[in-house]
């Protein structure tokens, strides 16, 4: 499965004063077109209708496309990414390793930046409940957060995700299952974040080519190579472009 | 150091570039004693390999003199000669443990581009585009041989170079296509193509009981070899191969078909001349001229295997006659490491001596020259190998 973005369909996403700001300028927009009477006239008077029908119903199909919504969130307690919300990245991958040996190497977190590649650093705190994460962000930045085990059944599964105030809402899980026939371990991951600048942020950086779900596809890719062989493969090679 | 690069569609260059280092812990450095164009090449040369980039060192066929092993590397050391398969394979991996070398798991860092055309990738190959990985090829001085204890072939004093090289290539895929066909005693082989890995499948065939092989191809000194290792020769040029293959095989058909062509076919009849044009408009990567006829040759319920190499989506191949008469269909990337052993016992034994094949020996200076002959056909040319230094 690849990338996810949710739209529901018949909400609101427009905030009170701009639906009535909506109505009002596309009234004036729809009396002047109307008195043009020319084509274009004609074109700005549909504008203008559209912005009262937007105003009215509270419904924007352009903000409903790009993900953005002006309505105040009301945010649950118990999910930091609110479902719904956000990017959701699902991918898996089948290793020749047991499950508690990709479990034991997982549960460090500290390992994942040797695989994960927009990861910077993990850090664990005590206790090794909650742990600090840096990565890199869109076009060269760097964001952390501070994350927390939420769910974990040895050998099994993983749960995580951001404490409440985080600059990026974010929950992962992996799960670890025997393949059959002897294949190994399939392992999956579930990613769901709220990207710092919204959907359009994740829009942006897919066409700056830093699309999340081939970023977990590689880095899955990359886990594999490293527990299957003890390297990462790499084409590094010497060319006539030096 | 010097190395043969990709220069863009029709140029390869001889360029300066830096040497190659050790990057990970099986990795082994290689001085190149002796190095091949392939068929394959050819592909890469003409541009219908996509993801080629300008810089790009060419050659999967290779072998030389260990000079620098990584620190995880147990069986090989400096001084060792070996040959260098050309796929590159972890070793460790479920395709790997089963024998698929050639479809490796972990050596391509390029496999999502392959993903992304084809479902799943397969291994890295030397010198062979950014799809299939981009590495470095062998037709240079030296090669960064990752993964070194699992593919690399030590070779004992006393075998030339040439006798052993196409241990690297062309040897296991004609061997390869000819296990694929399932032979058995009796059987009739037909094998479409004379270069060298047809010239090998012909070998091959033998080896593994075919009664009769016939070997297809318009080029008179290709036929020549043919006929040497054993095969009845038809020269497409000269006669219909349906009917002459349907009448010499006593109306039954060939028990097994071998594409030794792929997809830069050449042929005389209309569909032939349709692929050509969509190619050079660049409508389509292949030109399957030989697919076409190998499964309208192919006797009921007979095995067509596809060592030629084909890149993409084909035009009008009738799979309705493969459906409709039971085909077995194998192909692929060659499961070399399955063969190099085996085969380097028979030119131990002086079974055969495979540098029969060689037209051309010259100087890695020669390189631009020489794929120009080698794509032209010109001056008789079936394999060209060239020494570094």
């Amino acid at each position: 499965m690849a990338e996810e973005t949710y739209n529901r369909a018949n909400e609101r996403n427009v905030s009170e004063p701009e639906r009535w700001g909506s109505v009002i300028f596309g009234s004036a927009l729809a009396a002047y077109g109307l008195k043009k009477r020319s084509i274009g006239g004609s074109i700005v008077a549909a504008l203008g209708g559209v912005l009262v029908w937007r105003g009215a119903t509270g419904q924007c199909p352009i903000y409903g496309g790009l993900g953005i919504s002006t309505v105040p969130e009301h945010q649950g307690q118990q999910v930091s990414v609110p479902y719904g919300k956000g990017v959701r990245v699902e991918k898996a991958v089948t290793i020749d390793a047991t499950p508690e040996t990709l479990y034991t190497f997982w549960r460090n977190f500290e390992n994942l930046p040797r695989f994960m590649h927009n990861l910077e650093s993990v850090e664990v705190r005590e206790g090794g409940q909650r742990s600090h994460w840096v990565a890199k962000g869109p076009i060269g930045t760097s964001v952390d957060w501070e994350a927390e085990i939420v769910n974990e059944v040895p050998n099994e599964l993983i749960g995580w995700r951001s404490v409440e105030g985080s600059k990026v809402d974010n929950a992962g899980s992996v799960h670890f299952t025997e393949a059959p026939g002897a294949r190994g371990t399939q392992v999956k991951v579930v990613l769901r974040y709220d990207p710092p600048a919204g959907k359009l942020g994740a829009l942006v950086s897919r066409i700056l080519g830093e699309d999340p779900a081939m970023q977990v596809q590689e880095d899955l890719r990359r886990l594999k190579m490293l527990i299957e062989t003890g390297e990462i493969a790499t084409n590094e090679s010497p060319s006539g472009r030096k | 150091m010097k190395a043969v690069c990709w220069w863009g569609k029709g140029e390869v260059r001889v360029a300066d570039v830096p040497d190659p280092e050790i990057i990970n812990p099986h990795d082994a450095i290689v001085r190149v004693t002796l190095t091949a164009i392939c068929g394959s090449d050819l592909h890469l040369y003409d541009g219908y390999v996509p993801t080629m980039m300008r810089g790009d060192v060419l050659g999967h066929e290779f072998m030389g003199e260990v000079v620098e092993v990584g620190r995880e590397v147990k069986t090989l050391k400096a001084g060792d000669r070996v040959i260098v398969p050309f796929p590159i394979c972890c070793g460790r991996c479920w395709f790997c443990k089963t024998n698929q070398w050639s479809l490796c798991d972990n050596t391509n860092p390029n496999a999502w581009m392959l993903e992304a055309l084809n479902g799943y990738g397969g291994a890295a190959l030397f010198g062979y585009s950014h799809l299939y990985g981009g590495y470095a090829g062998g037709q240079a001085e030296y090669v960064r041989v990752p993964f070194a204890d699992v593919s690399p072939l030590k070779i004992p004093a006393g075998l030339p170079d040439e006798k052993v090289l196409f241990l690297t290539d062309v040897f296991p895929t004609g061997y390869f296509a000819a296990d694929n066909c399932n032979i058995k005693d009796g059987d009739t082989v037909a094998v479409w193509g004379c270069g060298p890995v047809g010239l090998f499948s012909i070998v091959s065939a033998k080896m593994l009981g075919a009664a009769r092989v016939i070997a297809i191809d318009r080029f008179p000194e290709r036929l020549r070899l043919a006929q040497q290792a054993g095969a009845e020769i038809l020269n497409y040029e000269d006669i219909n191969i349906l009917d002459q293959l349907k009448d010499i095989t006593g109306g039954r058909g060939p028990d097994a078909c071998i594409d030794a062509v792929g997809m830069e076919a050449h042929g005389t009849s209309p569909d032939a001349i349709y692929d050509r044009v969509k190619q050079a408009m660049r409508l389509t990567f292949d030109r399957p001229h030989v697919l076409r006829q190998v499964l309208q040759a192919c006797r009921k319920g007979g095995t067509v295997s596809i060592p030629g190499v084909y890149a993409g989506f084909l035009d009008k191949v009738n799979f309705g006659a493969a459906f409709a008469k039971g085909l077995t269909l194998k192909m692929g990337q060659a499961h070399v490491q399955n063969y190099t052993r085996l085969l380097l016992e028979k030119i131990e034994r002086g079974e055969i001596d495979p540098s029969f094949i060689i037209t051309h020996r010259v100087s890695l200076d020669d390189a631009p020259e020489m794929y120009r002959t080698f794509r032209d056909k010109a001056d008789d040319c079936i394999k060209v190998v060239m020494r570094p230094s």
